[in-house]
């Protein structure tokens, strides 16, 4: 995995790949020291592919998704996303960029309360100043069969019927890398599977690179990539 | 736009949640305070400003020796302003062959402009509102007149050539104005009448007024054209001559009021300030998934900027609206405090203040968490133990500290003044805190010694400790104020009773004859009335201190004018009334007597920033006098006897012409003695302070029940720190209640751990608040009202008790529906 490349190069190659990490390793400090949480990680996705990343609790998957997004900035390392080198990036240019090119799924749905499901899933469009936000959530809310759900808050969802509404705001955008952190983890199993169901039937129409972070090995299994991540290392 | 969408939407649906409530309320009671006294000191500053101008009787008053031409009339026609002519005029009036020296004046229709005429059908009866002017033909005599010529209602009297009929008695007149020495008894006629009259003639002293009132801008643009067309010898008199004494007592007591609402306004801060941290947590999640989503960190702060602004507006208006119903109230409480029967309008600056008080509070107190917010990480969408990073203590503190001192700046633009209050309220928190956590931890100690659901409740309050202590010393604020305000009133009602004993003299005489001294005594005596010191006064102009004219000495000082150039009333006397205290030079001794020795009563000798030893000049009917200052006095005007500013040594003055003047309590329907005495003493000036006597008894309540009420804003200011105390430890409140239910604990022991909590939390902020108040109430009734100070044990025991019961009532009442939730409803969540 590890490629030795100028940083010219590296673009160049970033260019082919929607997703590129280099050397990438996070240390926080903790009462007994630094703490390396990942550690010297390198990678490449290709436009399209699908990724699940797996591995015990602890191994810092979710730190290395949280990287990969921009949500967090490496100790050391670079990531390119789409393209553009996200360590070059201050936070809301790394804001902007996931505002056009990422969407999130995540274990615990994270909607906002205070917004109907529409409103939740228009959201990020009106993040990206699109007129046509409205339109477009109503029809991706009934591309995941929650057409009559349009105007219900969070707490009148169930727990699958939320995490479908925050699956219909991460594609809603067309996002170029799709990352999912747990997305059946919160849910019964066979809740869980319609999830999974949903997420890969989007992810496959829309042509979405799929970053999935789970437990669930069937979830992994229906990836075309597998890693497997331990004590901060990809094995 | 984003922003103000997603704001306006997000805004609306956590006020249906109850998010913002506790928020919406401070700041509601905030503005409500301080827009609630805004409008209150307004409209009586301007019922004030009204009844200073019925001195004049009118808004501005034109005076001059010579007939005032018609021109000025028709331009204040022309502006839409009302007008009447006042002529004034010295001359005997006869009834057969009695006589007297009286005031005449002849008005025409609309007079009085400002202000009332009040008559009655009998001398010294209680006077009812006049409707117009006397018809021609018709006059209406003052009292004593009437009494000192012996005429009766329906007969006529003698006025020059003319012979008028009574048609009332005159019994007060709006400018009646003067001093005691310069009146003779009024007359009011129809201007009709005094070509009639013949009194007219070239040489006779006559002044002739013009009166002008209206709408205030039209006269004050009048005012203007009226000084730049008058003649040099005709004088223009408005409000700002009228009363300034009584516009500085307006200000005195707004400033007073205004302070006691900051109180309010800092309690309202405290619980904004916890409620912006409890909104911050919850929205912290909120917030990094919105940057997740791609918001930037400006698009974030305008979001939470705009809900805060759209909050201010509410709360503006929500308060604005109870500081005017607050008002109202308090108005119609202290009505008969105004003489003016009509107020005048609200004016609307104190809902512009209100919002500004909103958006600064906001600013102070809640800004600082909200740029916080704004700081939280993405990443904690993945990692919930991720937060923003701890703020800089100028950023914690500054905006806020910076906020109460723009807000005490603002309520008190005097330097010294400020600063004595920026660091009393300093010393008073940092007081206030030190006792409350060493009776935080002092509880924490003791609780091993009780049973279980009170150990659980005062357990919660040691460790609670940061907020425990910030509700410790909103409480003991809150109380503090309230039950300062209840000994001080209480103090002021008792001190009141002993120096205006129900017999304290009601009657003023002045003009009395040397010769008839005596006389005039022992006749008072026989009608029954008690009569107080005797003492004689002439008048006198300070002309000169310690040879410089008072006429070239600096000006500034509208007191310092008036001491400086007014005449004065003086006295001698050997003896020092026991309403009267030397604060600084001797009274003299017999051996003094002849000495031209003066005492001075402090507020003359402050005014003109006079010292012992200085050495003052008078002119007295045409003779210089020199005297040198003796002695300073603080005179208890209130103590109605006869006193003055300027007292000489016995023989100083002994061979100047003048009267005597004494004071008398007669019992009450004394007409007919009066009478009596009008005719026995003609030359006796009559000044009955009956009703002023009552009128500073009922001030004084309802002055008291004003300021209470204000207070109480700080007592509701108090109830919404509790709120957002008991709503920011809600969730935690929730889950330690279905933990200890799932224990085996009953509801009962839970609700009782709370109520243990909140009464242990209202008793000390009670035990704190009666030590506060009982200190402040030490020096203030020393210091400030010079009255004595009584210890007394109530503060304490409704300070406790009253704290214990007020505190444990609300927190019950808010925290009841976490103690009833079901716990496993709670755990499963």
């Amino acid at each position: 995995m590890n490629v030795t490349t100028t940083p010219s190069a590296a673009a160049r190659a970033a260019r082919d790949h929607v997703l590129k990490a280099e050397n990438l390793c996070k240390q926080v400090s903790s009462p007994e020291g630094p703490l390396t949480i990942v550690a010297d990680v390198s990678l490449e996705i290709a436009r399209g592919e699908s990724v699940a990343v797996a591995g015990p609790s602890g191994a810092g998957k979710s730190t290395l998704l949280a990287l990969l997004a921009g949500l967090d900035l490496p100790s050391a390392g670079r990531v390119w996303l789409d393209g553009t080198d996200l360590t070059g990036l201050d936070e809301d240019g790394r804001a902007r960029l996931r505002a056009q090119r990422v969407g999130f799924v995540f274990q615990s749905f994270h909607l906002i309360p205070a917004l109907t499901a529409l409103e939740n899933v228009m959201l990020p469009l009106e993040l990206a100043g699109n007129p046509e936000a409205r339109r477009a959530a109503g029809a991706t809310l009934q591309r995941v069969g929650l057409k009559e759900r349009t105007a219900h808050y969070p707490r009148q969802l169930s727990g699958g019927e939320q995490q479908r509404v925050a699956i219909a705001r991460a594609f809603v955008t067309q996002p170029a890398v799709l990352f999912a952190d747990e997305p059946t983890g919160n849910l019964d199993s066979a809740t869980g599977a319609r999830v999974g169901e949903l997420l890969f039937e989007l992810n496959s129409n829309a042509h979405t690179t799929l970053v999935l972070v789970t437990h669930d090995r069937g979830l992994a299994a229906r990836c075309a990539r597998m890693l497997h991540m331990e004590g901060g290392r990809l094995l | 736009m984003k922003a103000a969408r997603l704001a306006l939407r997000t805004l609306a649906r956590e006020w249906r949640s109850g998010e913002l409530g506790v928020l919406l309320l401070a700041l509601a009671v905030a503005v409500g305070a301080l827009t609630g006294v805004g409008f209150l000191v307004g409209r009586i500053g301007a019922a004030v400003a009204l009844q200073a101008t019925s001195v004049l009787a009118a808004d501005i008053r034109l005076r001059s020796p010579q007939p005032i031409g018609a021109e000025y009339f028709a331009e204040a026609a022309r502006r839409g302003l009302h007008s009447a002519r006042a002529t004034t005029l010295l001359s005997v009036v006869f009834n057969g062959d009695a006589s007297q020296l009286t005031d005449l004046e002849a008005v025409t229709a609309g007079y009085p402009l400002r202000g009332r005429v009040l008559l009655a059908d009998a001398p010294f009866a209680p006077g009812v509102p006049a409707q117009g002017i006397p018809p021609p033909g018709e006059v209406w005599p003052a009292s004593k007149l009437l009494v000192a010529v012996d005429g009766r209602v329906g007969r006529e009297l003698s006025i020059g050539a003319a012979k008028l009929r009574i048609g009332r008695v005159l019994i007060a007149r709006p400018d009646q104005g003067g001093t005691f020495a310069e009146l003779s008894p009024s007359l009011i006629m129809n201007a009709a009448d005094l070509p009639a009259t013949r009194l007219i003639q070239p040489g006779s002293r006559v002044t002739y007024a013009a009166l002008f009132a209206g709408d205030r801008a039209r006269i004050e643009a009048f005012e203007i054209w009226l000084r730049a067309h008058k003649r040099p010898d005709e004088r223009l008199r408005d409000i700002s001559d009228a009363s300034p004494q009584v516009r500085n007592a307006v200000d005195r007591a707004g400033r007073f009021l205004s302070l006691a609402s900051l109180v309010s306004v800092l309690l309202c801060a405290i619980a904004v300030a916890m409620a912006a941290r409890r909104y911050v947590h919850r929205h912290l999640d909120t917030v990094a998934l919105l940057k997740t989503l791609g918001a930037t960190r400006r698009f974030t702060l305008s979001v939470a900027l705009l809900q805060l602004l759209a909050l201010a507006l509410l709360a503006a208006l929500l308060g604005s609206a109870l500081g005017f119903l607050a008002q109202e109230w308090l108005l119609r409480t202290i009505r008969g405090l105004l003489a003016t029967p009509e107020l005048p309008p609200v004016s609307l600056t104190p809902i512009a203040v209100g919002f500004l008080t909103a958006v600064a509070v906001l600013a102070g107190f809640a800004l600082p968490p909200l740029t916080q917010l704004v700081r939280v990480p993405a990443v904690r969408v993945l990692r919930r133990d991720v937060g923003p990073p701890p703020p800089l203590t100028l950023l914690a503190f500054g905006p806020a500290i910076a906020v109460v001192l723009l807000l005490i700046w603002w309520m008190v633009p005097e330097r010294s003044l400020f600063l004595w209050v920026s660091a009393g309220l300093a010393g008073f928190v940092a007081v206030l805190t030190l006792a409350g956590a060493a009776l935080v931890a002092l509880a924490g100690r003791l609780r091993g010694r009780v049973g279980v659901a009170w150990r659980y409740g005062v357990a919660n309050l040691a460790r609670r400790r940061a907020e425990s202590l910030v509700q410790l010393v909103a409480f003991g604020t809150g109380i503090m104020v309230l039950l300062l305000l209840g000994i001080i009133r209480g103090d002021l009602n008792s001190d009141w009773r002993r120096t205006l004993p129900p017999d304290l003299p009601n009657y003023f005489f002045i003009n009395i004859p040397p010769d008839q001294r005596a006389d005039f005594i022992a006749y008072l005596h026989g009608l029954g009335a008690r009569t107080t010191r005797v003492l004689p006064m002439i008048r006198g102009r300070l002309t000169a201190i310690n040879g410089v004219s008072v006429e070239s000495t600096p000006r500034g000082r509208e007191d310092r004018e008036n001491f400086a150039t007014r005449e004065q009333n003086l006295t001698w006397t050997a003896e020092l009334g026991a309403d009267n205290r030397i604060i600084a030079g001797h009274w003299w001794t017999p051996a003094d007597f002849g000495k031209p020795l003066v005492s001075l009563a402090s507020e003359f000798q402050e005014s003109l920033g006079l010292r012992l030893g200085d050495h003052l000049t008078f002119d007295i009917a045409g003779e210089s006098v020199e005297a040198t200052v003796a002695s300073v006095r603080k005179v208890k005007w209130d103590s109605f006897q006869p006193n003055f500013f300027i007292v000489f040594a016995p023989g100083a003055l002994e061979g100047a012409a003048g009267t005597y003047m004494t004071s008398a309590y007669f019992t009450p329907g004394t007409a007919r003695s009066l009478a009596q005495l009008a005719r026995r003493f003609p030359s006796v000036s009559i000044f009955d302070i009956d009703d002023l006597l009552g009128e500073v008894r009922a001030v004084l309540d309802k002055a008291a029940l004003a300021v209470q009420s204000v207070f109480v804003f700080t007592l509701l200011a108090g109830f919404t720190v509790l709120l957002a105390a008991v709503q920011s430890s809600r969730d935690e409140r929730r889950y330690e209640s279905a933990v200890l239910r799932t224990l085996g604990a009953s509801r009962s022991i839970v609700a009782q751990g709370v109520l243990a909590e909140f009464a242990t939390l209202g008793a000390l902020a009670g035990l704190l608040a009666a030590a506060g108040a009982v200190v402040a109430a030490f020096y203030l009734t020393r210091e400030w009202l010079e009255l004595r100070y009584a210890f007394e044990l109530w503060p304490w025991a409704a300070g406790i008790s009253g704290g214990a019961l007020l505190v444990a009532a609300g927190g019950w009442l808010a925290t009841r529906s976490v103690v009833r939730q079901p716990p496993l409803t709670t755990l499963r969540a």
